[in-house]
Order: C-alpha cells, then sequence, then structure tokens
C-alpha cells in the first residue's frame, strides 16, 4: 500500500518524511492537529513494522530514532487514555482466574453491529462494514504474534497452538487473513492491504494501535493477551450472526465461509485463550494480571465505540431491536 | 513457578461450564450415528447440546442459566 491520505499536519509531515526521507537529527515534528490527526501518524508508524509501504524512501526508516521518538509520545498518549477509560471498569476477582475472565468479559454491555447486520442491515451497510473491518482482517493476528518471544514456557505454546490455527495449520489456503481476502474479492472489494484505510474512522485506528501498543511492547503483554482472549470470547455468537446476516443478504460464500469458520474456531480459542494462555501466565507471571483485564476492558470498550461510530453512520439506534440479545462483537465478527 | 519442570498436556480438557477441548485428529459419532471428523489443532466438543453446530460448541454455553451448563 501507499502511505494513507494526511488527516492533518502532523500525519502529513511524517508522510512527507516517510517519501522523501529523513534527517537523523529531525526534532520538529508538528502538533497533531486532531485526534485522527495523531492517531492516524501512530497507525502509520505502526506500518512500518508490519508489511510497509511501497512509496517508502528507504526501508530502514523502520528503526529511525526520530520516528520512534514521535512513536513514543503517541503511544504514551494513547495508553494514557485507555488506561483512563480502564479505571472506573476493575474487575471482580475470586480464586478462579478463568471464571473472573470470562465473567468480566459476558458483563461488558455494549453495542453490537452483528446483531444489526443479523436481521436489518441492507447490502450497502455490509459492504461499508466489510471496508472498515478489512484494515485489520488482513492482518488478522499479526499483532499477538508479536508476543511469543516474550512469554515464559506455558503460555507460549499455548500461544502458538491458538496462532497456528488462526494462521491456517500450514496451509495458506486456511489462513484467516486470507479467507478475509478471498471473502472480500468475492463481494466486488478490493482485498488488497490497507486498501480502504482512508475512510476509516478515529475508532478504527485506535482498535488497531491499541493492539499494535499492546503487542510491541514487552511490558504489555499481558494487556495483548488479554485483549486476545476478549476477542475471542465475543466472536462465536456475533459470528454466527454474520454469517446468516450475510446469507440473508445473498452475499458470496466466501465472505459467509470466513464468519461460519470463526464460529467454531472461536469457540475453541476463547477457551485456549482465557485458560491456557492468560491463566498459564497469570499463575507464573501475577503482576501482569490487571493488565490481562486492562487489556480485555481495552478490547471490548474499543469495540463499543467502533459499534456506536458505525450504528451512527447508518442512522440506527442502538437497541432497536428488543428481540435481539445485544452483544459486544469484537471478535471477527461484528 | 520454576520453568524446569514437565508440564501437563492432557489430549482431553474438560472445560468447567464450557466445551470438552480435543487435541488431535479425531472422528466423533454423534447421536445420529453421523461421523464428523476434526479439522483443527484444538476442536471443542459441545457439552450443553445447545450448540447450532453440533457436535462442535459455538459458545452458547455462555447464554445458558447456570443450571443448564455442563459442569
Amino acid at each position: 500500500m501507499l502511505t494513507p491520505k494526511a488527516r492533518g499536519a502532523l500525519s502529513a509531515a511524517v508522510n512527507e518524511a516517510l517519501c522523501a526521507g529523513l534527517a537523523d537529527d529531525r526534532c520538529d515534528w508538528p502538533v497533531a492537529e486532531s485526534g485522527d490527526d495523531a492517531a492516524l501518524t501512530l497507525w502509520t508508524l505502526y506500518e512500518l513494522h508490519y508489511r510497509g509501504f511501497e512509496d517508502l524512501a528507504d526501508e530502514s526508516l523502520e528503526w529511525h530514532p526520530e520516528l520512534l521518538r514521535l512513536r513514543r509520545l503517541l503511544e504514551r498518549d494513547l495508553e494514557r487514555r485507555l488506561r483512563e477509560r480502564y479505571s472506573a471498569y476493575a474487575p471482580h476477582r475470586s480464586a478462579d482466574f478463568a471464571d473472573d475472565l470470562f465473567a468480566y468479559v459476558s458483563s461488558h454491555d455494549g453495542a453490537s453491529v452483528a446483531a444489526h447486520v443479523h436481521r436489518h442491515a441492507d447490502r450497502e451497510q455490509v459492504l461499508d462494514l466489510l471496508r472498515v473491518r478489512s484494515i485489520y482482517h488482513l492482518k488478522e493476528a499479526d499483532p499477538t504474534a508479536w508476543v511469543v518471544p516474550r512469554l515464559p514456557v506455558g503460555p507460549k505454546a499455548a500461544l502458538v497452538e491458538l496462532q497456528y490455527d488462526e494462521y491456517g495449520v500450514g496451509d495458506p489456503n486456511r489462513l484467516h487473513a486470507h479467507l478475509w481476502a478471498l471473502g472480500m474479492e468475492a463481494a466486488g472489494l478490493r482485498a488488497d492491504y490497507g486498501a480502504y484505510l482512508d475512510e476509516v474512522p478515529l475508532e478504527v485506528l485506535e482498535q488497531n494501535n491499541a493492539m499494535s501498543l499492546f503487542g510491541l511492547h514487552r511490558r504489555l503483554r499481558g494487556a495483548a493477551l488479554g485483549h486476545l482472549a476478549a476477542f475471542e470470547a465475543t466472536s462465536s455468537m456475533p459470528s454466527r450472526r454474520m454469517a446468516q446476516g450475510l446469507e440473508r443478504l445473498g452475499l458470496p460464500a466466501e465472505i459467509v465461509d470466513y464468519y461460519t469458520e470463526h464460529v467454531e474456531a472461536d469457540a475453541v480459542h476463547e477457551q485456549l485463550a482465557v485458560r491456557n494462555i492468560c491463566g498459564r501466565l497469570v499463575e507464573v507471571e501475577p503482576g501482569v494480571a490487571d493488565d490481562v483485564f486492562f487489556g480485555a476492558f481495552t478490547c471490548l470498550d474499543l469495540e463499543d465505540r467502533f459499534a456506536r461510530w458505525m450504528l451512527a453512520q447508518w442512522g440506527v439506534s442502538e437497541g432497536q431491536d428488543p428481540d435481539e440479545e445485544r452483544d459486544v462483537a469484537p471478535g471477527s465478527a461484528a | 513457578m520454576s520453568e524446569s519442570r514437565t508440564f501437563e498436556h492432557p489430549d482431553i480438557v474438560l472445560c468447567p461450564g464450557g466445551p470438552m477441548l480435543l487435541r488431535g485428529d479425531h472422528v466423533i459419532q454423534d447421536a445420529d450415528g453421523v461421523s464428523h471428523r476434526t479439522e483443527r489443532p484444538v476442536s471443542a466438543v459441545c457439552r450443553c447440546s445447545r450448540s447450532a453446530s453440533l457436535p462442535w460448541c459455538d459458545g452458547t454455553h455462555k447464554v445458558l442459566p447456570e443450571k443448564l451448563r455442563p459442569t
């Protein structure tokens, strides 16, 4: 992909640096004009560590000290905001960590995009959703892959067992991000990486930035895995709703299959993530337990913020359908 | 906790209130005599009988009242 369209002075300056090159000692970044400008800049800086940009002047910019310094400032601001939001939602803790984490996730009440797609959405709305979801789904599981070398033996083996399934068990045809790409193409959308970045809102940039923040910092390994657990634990049933909604609208089998795959896969993954990955991590490193809940909260909260934005875009009020159980649906689903 | 130990890694795990996790390749025969082959490294077999994807778990147990969940 090319560097994304700037959303203010800071993202414009970073784009220019990425495309034209950057002196080692530059330190005059403009102030971000808005939350959007800051979030896009951070997303762009993170992207240097994923697939990068075709118009990058020099691939070594990935580790340029001035870009890393700027990233650090933006990350501090993001983490501070995320922790402030979490501060009012301390978990109830008992002797059973897995029970507590499952209960914490299920007690979070949020808006659901999947519930709307299930019964009410029209085709255009579903295509809107697929476009903005594509930013994450085309790098599905990648932010969590960074956590692997930072873990002790038990949770490391458990995380790789889950990730192996995400990455298709060695078969590229089953790699989840690839299933998504096939679904996008079949639905008549662009499947190339980052194709729809310019139309995603702050809420989507923040969801993606939070995953990269947690994945890239060893210090935040607990949050990364708590995020994973909450994501997986809120995916199976919303994925079923998505699959049924897409079938109702006659969308192609490939994109329906993506969601169907996640019904059963994530019913497994939620158990692995909560019990074997987070549970074992907390046994060995009890000091990260609170960060596991912080990560779980962040996943649910950012999905709720996204869902409210998406529903508002469609002119749908939350809880429009009293018969439909509301649920948070960050997983592959909503 | 020391890491220089042998870890438990069972082939079958009964999740409290949830499914049975099954590691490896297996064929499961359901109540109607139909066989289902596992398709992933770990599979979750429904234990609450209310999954819409039987014999596989689809997370339905989580919305059941406590008394209807598997022990």
